[in-house]
């Protein structure tokens, strides 16, 4: 199934900003954070589908887009 | 020596120095400015008129060697607001007061001859009052320059630009920061009481006060090292803020479908990318600016930045998301550099750059300009406005007036204040926030955003009511007491999340004076404040009709997620029920 993956702040570095891609049905959003080792670089901070925020054991489904966040902050 | 109230009568140009009386001995910063406020000041009077009086306090940590410490609160009744307020700033004036034993400095009355504009320079137990006919008509920058050129280049400097001597309601008090630059006592006009007392310059003597006595060094040193650590370990206060600064929030915010896009019409924006933190890094990296710049002396999370144009020259620092956000998604401007070169005019006018920008979004409304239309936006801004034209006038006097004087009904105001950054529709515990802060839409007041976007201090679903009252009061009170501490609010994210941040915190401040307080005595410090400003906010005339958001926000449904403001005025009062 088709994914829009869109990564931010630190996760972007030596990666990309936003890309479509293929995954097997029933992938979850933490097959995605693995697959591309985010974690190395900083800990999860905010995931989101289609603008709300999930759980990592979200089941994507064709379409869906992914937003991935390090701990960021501000005001 | 103990610290001691510094008082100014400006109506006779006279000083006097009095003790602290027992029951201000431990209070700091907004607890202390809140507090004298609310006992001396009527809530009745006129903002701009002889019984306002202008109040400045330190924090109870400020000048000591605790990171993020040198905040500075200024509290007023608020000519933008009719209610009270309180503004906390970085930049330098905190520390040296504190080491100079000012506990506060509180300046009443109004001068009898309306021509004159002062210059207070305060040093130890003394205050002159001196005429500055040269400065009159100058803005902040060119203040700066010609008290650099008087004393040693550290005296700190509190001034107002052309936009406080009119005494517009988007007048800030601008602060020397430790780099030269500027910060702000933005929000609710203070600038514009400060030119309503005749005073272009407030001055503060660097060169002969005596660092601040602690009552236990070790215990205090033990404190501060666990504290430190809590900052820098925490992966939002020790990575993300300096990495991308607060305006990493435009693409999170963004994604929430929570980004006030063309005056409230929408929760994300097409262009986004082009304001972004990302892109700003990125740009920084380029060209040659800093990534971290600290806004006051010991600053260990450095969210601050210098942006400098694509030949490497300056052109601002300290550039926040509220004022990105409001200049390009709220109000169009699509390049980030043309913002860049607004926020440094804004700082040099001594303007509030979210009050001024949220009116430009206003103004495309009323017809005044086109969406998106920078070139205008920088003339009104830097020709117009300064020079006090009606039109410039129109857009110094803020959102909620100018929606008046155009007859427009969407308008983002609570208590008269532009609402910043953070649709409430889409982010509904800041919208409890905004509408219930005693200090008008203010996001700094109570910052549910933590925990309904960023997952700090937990989860609490942005789109749904359940879980918002309790969050805005829990965060509302935590704040007010942290603003009096002289702390700088983004300790707020190690104190959520890390067990040791607040007990190290209130382990410095017994350090410091010798106390045993606990926590739940501060967290009662931030009760009592909160109820002290709401209390002086109803005899002011601000009753729970005021706690409300704008009423488009409960009948236009905002995309994304095709939400409306939901809450009941009884809902919403639940608040004060602490």
């Amino acid at each position: 199934m088709h994914i829009l993956v869109k990564l931010f702040a630190q996760y972007r570095e030596g990666r990309f900003k936003a890309e479509q891609r293929d995954y097997p049905e029933e992938a979850t959003a933490q097959a995605i954070i693995n697959e591309l080792n985010l974690e190395s670089v900083s800990p999860l901070g905010v995931l989101m589908v289609n603008g709300r925020h999930v759980d990592v054991s979200y089941l994507l489904k064709e379409g869906d887009e992914i937003a991935l966040f390090p701990k960021v902050g501000g005001g | 020596m103990a610290d001691l109230i510094y008082r100014v009568n400006m109506t006779n140009l006279s000083f006097k120095i009095e003790e602290v009386p027992t029951e201000w001995l431990g209070l700091g910063g907004r607890a202390l400015t809140s507090t004298i406020v609310a006992k001396e000041v009527d809530p009745e009077c006129h903002p701009l008129g002889p019984n306002n009086k202008l109040v400045f306090a330190p924090g109870l940590l400020s000048g000591t060697s605790a990171s993020n410490s040198g905040r500075n609160s200024c509290g007023a009744k608020s000519p933008l607001t009719g209610g009270i307020k309180e503004s906390n700033v970085g930049g330098t004036s905190a520390g040296i007061m504190s080491k100079l034993g000012v506990k506060a400095l509180i300046i009443e009355g109004l001068p009898k001859n309306e021509e004159t504009f002062y210059q207070l320079h305060v040093t130890k137990n003394n205050v002159e009052f001196i005429e500055v006919p040269e400065l009159v008509g100058l803005d902040n920058y060119a203040v700066l320059d010609a008290m650099a050129a008087k004393y040693d280049k550290k005296v700190a400097v509190m001034s107002i630009g052309r936009v406080g001597e009119m005494r517009m309601n988007l007048a800030n008090i601008s602060v020397k920061d430790p780099s030269g630059k500027l910060r702000s006592h933005g929000r609710g006009g203070l600038g514009a009481v400060m030119g309503s007392k005749k005073i272009k310059c407030i001055t503060v003597d660097a060169e002969n006060y005596k660092e601040v006595t602690i009552a236990d060094p070790e215990k205090f040193k033990e404190a501060s090292k666990i504290f430190t650590k809590a900052l820098q370990e925490n992966p939002i206060s020790g990575e993300g803020l300096p990495a991308f600064g607060t305006n990493v929030l435009v693409n999170i915010l963004n994604e929430a479908g929570g980004l006030p896009t063309r005056n409230f019409r929408a929760g994300n924006w097409e262009f986004a990318e082009n304001i972004c933190g990302e892109t700003m890094a990125e740009n920084i990296k380029a060209r040659g600016g800093k990534t971290t710049h600290g806004c006051h002396a010991g600053c260990v999370i450095q969210c601050s930045q210098v942006y400098n144009d694509k030949d490497g020259n300056y052109l601002t620092s300290g550039f926040e998301y509220e004022t990105i956000w409001a200049l390009g998604a709220n109000f169009g401007i699509k390049d980030l550099d043309l913002i860049a070169k607004m926020d440094g005019l804004m700082d040099d006018l001594g303007v509030d750059s979210i009050e001024a920008s949220v009116t430009l979004g206003l103004a495309v409304d009323a017809g005044i300009l086109a969406y998106g239309d920078g070139e205008k936006a920088y003339e009104l801004l830097s020709k117009d406005l300064p020079n006090g034209t009606p039109i410039g006038r129109i857009i110094g006097s803020g959102t909620h007036i100018l929606g008046k004087i155009y007859g427009l009904v969407r308008v983002p105001t609570v208590k008269g204040q532009g609402i910043p950054a953070y649709e409430p529709r889409a982010v509904k515990g800041q919208g409890i926030t905004y509408a219930t802060s005693t200090m008008g839409a203010d996001h700094t007041s109570g910052y549910a955003v933590a925990t309904n976007i960023l997952n700090s201090g937990g989860y609490v679903d942005p789109l749904k009511k359940e879980g918002q009252v309790e969050l805005s009061r829990n965060l509302q009170i935590a704040t007010a007491a942290v603003d009096s501490t002289g702390m700088c609010i983004f300790v707020a994210f190690p104190a959520l999340d890390d067990p040791k941040c607040l007990p190290a915190l209130v382990d410095m401040i017994n350090a410091r004076f010798g106390a045993s307080l606990s926590i739940d005595d501060v967290v009662n410090l931030g009760k009592t404040i909160l109820k002290r400003e709401h209390e002086f906010n109803i005899k002011a005339g601000l009753n729970s009709a005021e706690d409300r958001l704008p009423e488009f926000m409960k009948y236009e449904t905002l995309p994304p997620h095709n939400v409306v403001w939901d809450f009941t005025g009884e809902e919403i009062d639940e608040f004060w029920n602490f």
